[in-house]
């Protein structure tokens, strides 16, 4: 219990990604809450990926958590500016709205 | 053991205030408990050996992240608390569908062969030179990918923002520089006094007639 060990970490990040989905579950209709816990999968994702690199002494997993980051980045950026325009066509931004391409 | 008890501290932190970010009902503080995560996770990050990746953690999602999600809740003008009409409908299935996740993950973690690795002896190399020795030799490929994609985010997230507005006056400098003088200036000829004069006596000596 006091010794830690890979299981540990990992038992986190599977309940931080249980989190994620139960969110997207839970607020369907507020698409920031839906990016928020996008955001919180992806660091259940990178804390996986940092314990197994951490405790196979091996630097390759550390190396994507990286650019896992960045792609987060460049998701939150573009999501959020899609939300933006989306909002300032049509004043509202709840899920169930997006629908201009249903025929 | 005092690694132990931090780990228990993060791990307990950061999972309550997901929990917080999930259930908030002012989106507000549902991005200060997204922070208030992020700072966890930094701190296990440390405690796990990558202090690059905690760092990197805090700037860029507290950072940029967080605070980018702060701006637009606050930017927009939206009714929240009509939109968490149906959170008690998707509840159950919410529960439901997280816990077989988080029952299937912990069971398939536990009696596997990695359980019982313990932390491996921390090496002398500092975590962030040993990350930079790799990063740009093995992965300088994939670097220069990454920063293109951040340089493909940034431009296509100010296109997108970006809006002609009318009645705004603006500097348009191609326009300014594509003058010219055959198109702007015209050369009106005007009478000159001597001209006037003999016009004036043509039409007199008309009006005589």
């Amino acid at each position: 219990m006091l010794e830690l060990t890979l299981n540990h970490y990992l038992a986190v990040s599977a309940m931080l990604f249980a989190l994620g989905i139960f969110g997207i579950f839970l607020n369907r209709k507020n698409v920031i809450t839906i990016l928020m816990s996008i955001e919180l999968m992806l660091l259940a994702v990178n804390i996986n990926m940092v314990a197994f690199s951490a405790y196979s002494g091996n630097l390759e997993g550390q190396i994507f958590s990286l650019f896992i980051l960045t792609v987060a980045a460049a998701e939150a950026a573009i999501g959020l500016a899609i939300l933006v325009v989306f909002f300032r066509n049509r004043g509202s931004i709840a899920v169930e709205d997006v629908n201009i391409l249903k025929g | 053991m005092i690694e132990a008890l931090f780990f228990y501290l993060f791990a307990g932190v950061m999972l309550a205030s997901g929990f917080m970010v999930v259930v908030s009902r002012n989106p507000v503080y549902s991005v200060l408990f997204l922070i208030l995560a992020f700072f966890n996770a930094a701190g296990m990050f440390v405690l796990i050996g990558a202090e690059f990746l905690a760092m990197l953690l805090v700037v860029v999602y507290v950072g940029a992240v967080a605070v980018l999600f702060l701006f637009v809740v606050m930017m927009l003008d939206i009714n929240f608390a009509e939109m968490r009409a149906g959170f008690q409908k998707y509840l159950p299935l919410g529960l439901i569908v997280g816990g077989i996740l988080v029952f299937e993950l912990v069971a398939a973690m536990y009696g596997d062969a990695f359980s019982k690795a313990s932390l491996p002896v921390a090496s002398e190399i500092p975590n962030t030179t040993q990350l930079g020795g790799v990063l740009y030799t093995k992965y300088a490929f994939l670097f220069q990918i990454s920063g293109l994609i951040l340089l493909v985010a940034m431009i296509g997230a100010i296109s997108l923002t970006m809006r002609k507005r009318v009645g705004v006056r603006r500097q348009s400098i191609a326009a300014q520089n594509s003058r010219r003088r055959e198109d702007v200036m015209e050369i009106v000829k005007m009478p000159s006094d001597k001209t006037k004069a003999k016009d004036n006596a043509a039409a007199g000596s008309v009006d005589d007639k």
